[in-house]
Formats: C-alpha cells, structure tokens, sequence
C-alpha cells in the first residue's frame, strides 16, 4: 500500500463546528420549537454532507487535515480524517439526521419538557463525536473524548427523577474517573514516544519497554477508553444510563458514545500500540477474553430483563464486545469485521431503541410482559424490529451476518476457534433473548384491545430506513457509503498493507 | 515613564490609597472612581511592561540612583512581569464588581475598604517586582496588614479570624524575616542576583541551610500550603464576600511566587532539590494537602467555605508543581497560579453574588430557582467548575495536564494519583452543587410570592440578571478559562519556558 497523501482542508474543521455553532443558535430560539428544531436538522444534513465530501479523497487514500494550533509546546490540536475516522463520522452524522426527526417526534408526543435543553446538548454531542472521530492525535482525542461526556450529562438526566439523577451520578463516576486514567496514560505515551499522532501500526516506534511497565500502560488506556465501551467489569453506568429519553440512548448510547469507546478501543490498538507490540506483549490476548467475557455475560444478563431498553442495553454491551473482539484478534478479516460491526450493529441497534421510544411514546409500556400483541396495532414498527433483531442474531441476509462473519473467519485466520464458539454461542443467545418479544408482539393476544396504532410519522419513517439500510448492508454491505471497503483499508493500514 | 516602569505601579497604588481617605473625606463617592482608575492604570501599565519585557529582555530600576548591591533593585522578568498581570487583571475585576456588593455587605465602610483595597495591591505588586530580600519583606508587611484589615472589617466572626491570621502571619513573616537575618550574615548582601551569586562559595553553611528552611516556612504560612494553612478557612469565611474575591486569587498566589522566587532564583535549583532536598517535602505536604483539601471541601454545607477548603488543596497544586522541581513541573506551577487566580475569583465572585440575591451562601438551600434567577452568574460558575475539575478545553485541564507530566517525568507514580484522584473529588463537591442549581425543584412558593421565571424577567433585563456590574466581571473571568485554554501554549512558551530556572 502506498502511503497516503496528506492535504489540508478546512472540511473536518467545518464538520465538527458546525453543530457547536448550532447550539447557542438552538438556546437562542428557545421560545419557538419549529425554529429550534430546524437548526437541528439543518445543522445535521449540513454536518452529513460535510462529512460525505470527504469519503471520496478518504477511499483514493487522499487524508484531509486540519491543524488548530499548538495546544501544549510540541502537542497541536489536530483533526484528520482518515479512513477509520471518516467510516465513524459517517456513521455518527447519519444516524443523527435519522434521529433527529424521530426526536422531534418523540418530544413532541411525550410533551417534554426542557427541549431547548435537549437539543442544544445532543448538538455539542455530535460535534465532539466528530471531533473524537477526526482526531488526529491522543490529545486531541481526550480533548474531544471528554466533552463528550460532559455534554451527555444533560442527557441523562433529563427527566429529573431521583432515578434519573443517580444514574446521571454513576455515569459521572465512570466516565470522569475513565477520563483520568486516559490523561494519565496519554501524558505517560509522551513521556515515552515523545509523540501522540496516531499512527497505523503503533505509535510508540522502536522505544523500549519493560513488560510491567507496558501492561500497565495498556490497563490505563483500556480503563479510559474502555468505560464508554461497556466492556465489564466498566459497563454499568449504560444500563443505568437508559433512563434518558429514548432518542438519546438510541444515538448515543447504542451509536455515538459507546462507539467512540470502541472506536477509542480500536485507536488504542491499530494505531497507538500496533500489532507488533500486543503480540510481543500478549496485551492482545488479555484483551480477547475480556471481550469474550463480555459477550457470554451480556448476553445472559440480558434474558433477565423484563424492561426492554434494559434488555437492548444489555444486548449493545454484548455487541460492542464483539468489536473489542475483532480488535483484539488482529487478523485481517476480524478488524474488517469488527470495524464493520460499528456500522451494522448501529443502524440495527438504533432501529431497536427506535422502536422501543415508538412504542413507549404511543402505548406508554416498557416492559416486554406488556407487549403481548402489539405487533398487530404497530406492524411496521414491530416488523422493523423483527429485522433489527434477526440481524443482531448475526442471521442473513442482515447485515449483522457479515459482520459476523467476517469476524469469525478472522478468528480462524489468527488461529483461534474459541472465539468462533464464542460468537456462535452469542447467536444463539441473541436469538434466545430476542425471540421471545417478537413472539409475543405478533402471536400473543393483547390482554386488552390497544387503544392507539403506530407512533407518528416523524417516528416511523426513520426507523423503517434504518431497518431498511440494516437489510440493504447486509445485502451488499458497500452500498452507498462503501463501508467495507473503508473497512478493509483500515485494517490493511493497521496491518501493514494485507489487503483481504 | 519608560524607564522607571517597574516601580510605577507600586508607587501609583501606594500614592492612591495614601489620598482616597483624604479626598473623600467630604465625599465618601469618591473612593470608588478613584479606586478603579488606579486598578485599571496599573492593569495598563503592568501589560505595558510585559510587552516591553518581551521585547527587550528584562527590565531594571535602581532606586534613587544607587546601584545594587547598595540600593534596592526592581526587576522584571518574564515571570515578575506576567505574574504581576495576573494580580492587577483579576484585582481590577474584584474592584469592578465591588461596586454593586461592597454597599450591602460593609455598609459606610466603603473608603476604608477601597484605601485597604489598594494598600494591598501595593503590598502585592512590590514583592512581584522587587530584586531586593528586604525590601519583599517590607512589601510582605504592607501586604499583609491591610490584608488583616480586610478580613476584619467583614461580620461578626470576621475579627478573630482576621486576628488568628494575624497571629500566624506575623510568625509567618518573622520566620521570614529570620531567614533572611541568617542569610544577610553568611552572604552580607540583600539583592537576589548579588545572593544568588554568593550563595555558592557558602553552600556548606549551616546558616545557608537554616535560613532557607526558615523562610520556606515563613512563605509556607502565607501561602497556606499544609499544614500551615490553619488560618485559611475562617478568614475567607467570614472575610466580606468582596474580601475574600481579592484575597483568594491573589493572597496565596504572591506567597507562591515568592517561594518559587526565593527557591529557585536565590537558592537555586540543585541546592534546594539535591543538597538540602526541601522540594521533595514541599511535594508531599502539598500532596497530603490537595487531598486533605479536597476531602474536607465535601463535607463543607457552606459555599465559601467550601471553596476556602478547595483552595487549600488547589494551593496543594501549586506547591506540588514547585516541589517536583522539574521544568514540566514549573509550568504547571506558574501557569496554575494564572489559572487558580480566574477560578477562585469567578467562583466568590458568584458566592458574592448569591450572597447580595438571596442574603447566603448556604449550599443545602440552593435550588433550581437560583439559576433562573441568576442564570448567568450560574453559568460562569459551571464553566469555573468544570476547570476546577480539570476539564478540556478549559484552563484547569492544562495545569492538570502538565502537573501530569512533570510527574510522570520524574517517575513518581503518587503524585500522578494524587493529581487525577483530586481532580475526581473536585468533580464530587461541585456536582453536588451543580446537581442542585439545575435540577433540585424549588420549594412551593410562599403565598404572594411569584417565582415564575417570567415575571422576574420582565422585570428585570433582556439577559435575566438585573446587575450588569455584578455579572460583568463574573461572565469575563470565567469565559477568559476558555481563551486560556485554548491558547495556554502561548502563555507557556512566551512566558514560562522563558525563565526556567537554570539548573533544572
């Protein structure tokens, strides 16, 4: 592979600010929700199509940069959108244009309260996304990393209840305390490497290590990037954190914030350690049961839940796992998957929690027990959900079964067939867990005839297109945004050119 | 003017707090304009002089004519000089805001009050650019007293707290003054340069070594590193709100200054951190102290005296980053002096506020209404907050973030610990606090009260809040955390890689 070429361009900046600038403008037409709700949604098509712009030059290998200034004498505050960062920023401003138009209807069915609120802070949300998605260096990269945990507080705690505001206290907790260890492994990577860019294949060059010195090292960024990634024993602010309102645990806590966790977990890995160092060090093999455990354990503790967004939290620990995973094992085709999973299970993941708030905001019922039937008054709704979850189980033609299979095709090429059990188990259980509500849904009769139909449009129509792409990805999973072979080509860099 | 610029500034404040009592005696009015005029000339001034500091080097002035060692020198460095904005910045947004506070709080005492005010900046910005051991001492003396003054002229309680710290400052400043008697007979010259100069030919002194310990000791109390920071608590308590604004920004950071002056550039790096290594257990008191501080500032019901405990564990910062003696170290020092001074200022700047809106500052009584009523002051309190806490892109996480790295270069893993743990449990006490501005609902209105929001707006301002001069100067300090932030970088290499000791 051919190194590639660097140019500058104001683009990644544009991309990040333009939500920011969204924000006061959405505090300022406090008064009038049309106005505000237009900021948002132009604020995210304009975000999109910023982004899009990019993907071309990022496939032909062509980088976009954009240099702020010297934020600390050697350490500038950098973005640059290569391809793993154009894959995350695609998938990010995308799916908050889809969400933000279900948000609208959402707020405005359940009459809540504080909307300015709302949609100010899921704008700063999406810039520091962004922003964690084009970083180019590890501080930038906290920089952004750590807004965004300030900026979904709000989020969580927007319905104001006790609950809402212990669980906006755990999150705090987890986040801020991950938020230290990666000051401090970012500021320790400096003493050592002398540098913080993110580099294909490790940063760190040929600096020498002791062992202790390595494993710590890598514990500190796994603590700091791995909260936001719910790998265990860390995950459990996001169960708690479902008691926000339904659009943000469905962008940010099954797109955005977890997956700038993983995304941190896959930076770490790919691009600030590399390959050699965790197999010189076996990091990749701690790492790989972690994530392994994980995955079983989510799995199981989601059967337990009757709550359906607790159950869907649980299933989004699990699968984000699943990309820990793919990380871990360093073989070709299993970052391909795993990277390919921060695009599959997103779009079949937000269709869930889309369907949940539908459901919620036009029946007020949360649990699964109460949703005996509900299929027949809510067909599209729960047909969406039928596809979101079928692919969760990693079943074709879904786009969860690429991801799947790539991954365990990876598992055979590093020479390992216990992740392959280990994901087959998964499916299963995913399937175990699923089941039983698109059974009731469709073939249960409602204990009491449903008093409405489907939620509204603004509701409906984004999560049939987010069935709908989760079913054409799966399909042919370069349609459109070319996320394969993004894929791919950051794991080629990673890898040091072996193009699958 | 251009040459005699270094002691302009003392002499223009020392002259205009000797006429406030005289010109307003007839008309008490008077004292603030004058007061604010003075603040803002040597705002002017001290920029001025960074600036030709950049330019030109550093700057001296002999007074009288007589050439040191004999006479006394005023220089200003790169530190002095940045330093002495840092003081004159932050004291002319205290005296902005004093106006709409200072009536309220110390009713008919506005001329002493603004003469002590002025007196205290004097005191403040001699020892920033004095080159000369004795003359800090007696700038050290001006300083303090009208700093006792200050305290005391506050409530009830605020006369024995003010004169526990004149007790304990005066010890502080005779410890010092002790030091400096040792010194003057090993070395037998007052001016730094000269003492730095002599200093090596007597290392092997014990003098040498008792005089250094003395007046670390001396500047420890002032500066209220632990455990000498015993007097700290009550006088920002009970000092006047206005009082406590001025002191806390700029109080303890002069005695740090003066610590890291004495350490560093009379001592000498080596002698301090290597043969008599004081620097190691100036970093471990402070690292006891930002722990102690911070631990104790949750359990505090009172907002300033909260934020009194806080400051002893911030302080905790700056004496962490001199005692790790290494250059990464150092810039975590000075640039958190900068960055403690618009926190601490913005956030008793907004307890002043609260105080004057709703008669206290109790933290168990807040409510969501208090954010309505003051949604701006609120807001600059998040932001002073979140730097408090050490969050980007705010100035706090810079102090933070090379406090970090001096200590990681100097391979000791507690302080690395100390520092992200203190910032986890400032995030505590001033959640708990955001907790209850944003979200706790009010208690239900009293018969005839209106609370609604609307109301209060209509009649108040467009913006919410009806006092611009007590908004003011809270929304530009705690927004400037933001500028400093960002462009930190500048300040870092423009300013404090310039003077790094040598040696280190």
């Amino acid at each position: 592979m051919t190194s590639p070429e660097i140019y500058s361009s104001t683009i990644p900046l544009y991309a990040v600010l333009v939500s920011l600038i969204a924000a006061p403008l959405i505090m300022l037409s406090s008064r009038h929700a049309i106005l505000r709700e237009f900021w948002t949604l132009a604020a995210s098509v304009v975000k999109f199509a910023l982004v899009f712009m990019l993907l071309p030059g990022a496939l032909a290998g062509r980088i976009a940069a954009f240099t702020f200034w010297e934020i600390s004498p050697g350490i500038s505050l950098a973005l640059k959108a290569d391809q793993f960062g154009v894959f995350f920023a695609l998938i990010a401003s995308g799916l908050w244009i889809l969400t933000s138009i279900y948000s609208i209807g959402y707020v405005r069915g359940l009459k809540e309260r504080k909307q300015t609120r709302y949609f100010a802070s899921f704008a700063v949300c999406l810039s520091a996304t962004i922003g964690v998605a084009f970083a180019a260096n590890l501080l930038t990269f906290v920089f952004f990393y750590e807004i965004l945990t300030i900026a979904t507080y709000p989020l969580v705690i927007h319905k104001e209840t006790k609950i809402a505001i212990s669980a906006g206290r755990k999150y705090l907790v987890y986040t801020l305390t991950a938020g230290a260890l990666l000051i401090a492994a970012t500021a320790w990577t400096y003493r050592i490497a002398g540098t913080l860019d993110f580099r294909a294949g490790g940063l760190f060059g040929d600096a020498s290590f002791s062992p202790a010195a390595i494993t710590a090292l890598f514990l500190l960024f796994i603590g700091g990037v791995g909260v936001k990634a719910a790998v265990m024993p860390l995950h459990s602010w996001l169960p708690a954190a479902m008691v926000a309102p339904t659009p943000v645990s469905a962008l940010l806590h099954a797109v955005a914030v977890v997956k700038s966790g993983v995304f941190g977990v896959v930076r770490v890995v790919g691009f600030v350690f590399g390959p050699a160092l965790m197999h010189q060090f076996g990091l990749n093999i701690f790492l790989a049961t972690v994530a392994g455990v994980t995955i079983i354990l989510a799995s199981l503790l989601a059967f337990q839940q009757d709550n359906l967004k607790q159950r869907l939290a649980y299933s989004t620990v699990g699968h984000l796992s699943y990309i820990v995973l793919g990380a871990a094992l360093l073989s070709p085709a299993s970052l391909t998957g795993g990277l390919l999973h921060i695009a599959n299970h997103a779009t079949m993941k937000i269709t869930l929690f889309f369907c949940a708030g539908a459901i919620y905001v036009r029946h007020h019922k949360e649990k699964i027990s109460e949703l005996d039937g509900i299929g027949r008054v809510m067909p599209w709704t729960m047909g969406a959900f039928t596809v979101g979850a079928v692919g969760l189980a990693g079943i074709p033609p879904i786009s969860g079964f690429v991801s799947k299979w790539q991954l365990g095709l990876g598992s055979l090429q590093a020479g390992e067939a216990l992740p392959l059990a280990i994901l087959v188990l998964s499916g299963l259980l995913n399937a175990g867990y699923f089941a039983p509500i698109i059974y009731r849904a469709f073939l249960k009769t409602p204990p009491v005839p449903y008093e409405h139909g489907e939620a509204s449009y603004a509701m409906v129509i984004p999560l049939l297109i987010t069935a709908l792409l989760s079913l054409l990805l799966g399909l042919n999973p370069d349609l459109f945004f070319h996320f394969y072979r993004l894929a791919a080509a950051v794991s080629g860099s990673i890898l040091g050119g072996i193009v699958p | 003017m251009l040459h005699n610029s270094p002691a302009l500034v003392p002499l223009l404040l020392l002259s205009t707090a000797i006429s406030i009592p005289v010109l307003a005696i007839k008309k008490a009015k008077v004292a603030y304009p004058l007061a604010m005029a003075a603040s803002l000339l040597s705002v002017v001034i001290s920029c001025y002089n960074v600036f030709r500091v950049w330019g030109n080097g550093p700057l001296t002035y002999h007074f009288g004519g007589w050439f040191p060692p004999i006479g006394i020198e005023y220089v200003l460095d790169p530190l002095s000089s940045f330093i002495a904005v840092v003081v004159n910045v932050v004291a002319f947004f205290v005296l902005w805001h004093s106006s709409g506070i200072q009536g309220r709080e110390i009713p008919g005492k506005s001329v002493p009050y603004y003469a002590l005010t002025l007196l205290f900046l004097c005191g403040a910005n001699g020892i920033i650019v004095t080159g000369d051991l004795f003359n800090l001492y007696v700038f050290l003396e001006i300083f303090s007293l009208s700093m006792y003054g200050l305290i005391g002229i506050g409530e009830k309680q605020a006369p024995v707290a003010a004169f526990r710290y004149l007790i304990m400052g005066t010890i502080g400043a005779s410890f010092y003054l002790l030091g400096l008697g040792f010194l003057y007979i090993v070395t037998g010259s007052l001016n730094m340069a000269d003492v730095r100069n002599i200093l090596p030919l007597v290392y092997g002194n014990p003098a040498v070594a008792a005089a250094l310990s003395f007046m670390v000791i001396g500047m420890g109390i002032k500066m209220a590193i632990f455990p000498l920071h015993g007097w700290l608590p009550d006088a920002y308590t009970y000092a006047p709100s206005t009082s406590s604004a001025l002191i806390a920004p700029i109080g303890t950071k002069v005695a740090a200054y003066v610590i890291i002056r004495v350490l560093f550039f009379v001592f000498g790096v080596k002698f301090v951190s290597q043969s008599l290594p004081i620097t190691d257990l100036i970093a471990w008191l402070a690292a006891i102290g930002i722990l102690y501080g911070s631990v104790l500032a949750m359990a505090q019901k009172e907002l300033k005296r909260m934020l009194a405990y806080s400051s002893i564990a911030q302080i905790g910062y700056i004496g962490l980053g001199i005692g790790l003696a290494n250059p990464l170290g150092y810039i975590g020092a000075v640039l958190h002096i900068l960055n403690h001074a618009f926190m601490k200022g913005t956030l008793f700047l907004v307890a002043a506020n609260l105080r004057k809106r709703f008669g206290h500052s109790d933290i168990s009584r807040f409510d969501a209404s208090y954010r309505k009523k003051l949604p701006w002051s609120m807001a600059a309190f998040t932001l002073a907050a979140l730097s408090m806490i050490g969050l980007p892109p705010t100035a706090g996480f810079f102090s933070k973030w090379y406090l970090a790295l001096g200590a990681i270069d100097k391979g000791n893993w507690v302080f690395l610990a100390v520092i992200l743990i203190s910032s986890l449990l400032n995030a505590v006490y001033f959640f708990r606090i955001l907790e209850k501005v944003y979200l706790a609902p009010p208690p239900a209105p009293a018969a005839g009260e209106n609370l609604s929001p609307d109301g209060e707006k209509r009649k108040g301002s467009l913006i919410g809040e009806e006092e611009y001069s007590l908004m003011m100067p809270v929304v530009i300090l705690s927004f400037s955390l933001l500028l400093i932030g960002l462009w930190n970088a500048n300040i870092v290499k423009e300013v404090i890689q310039r003077i790094i000791p040598l040696g280190m």
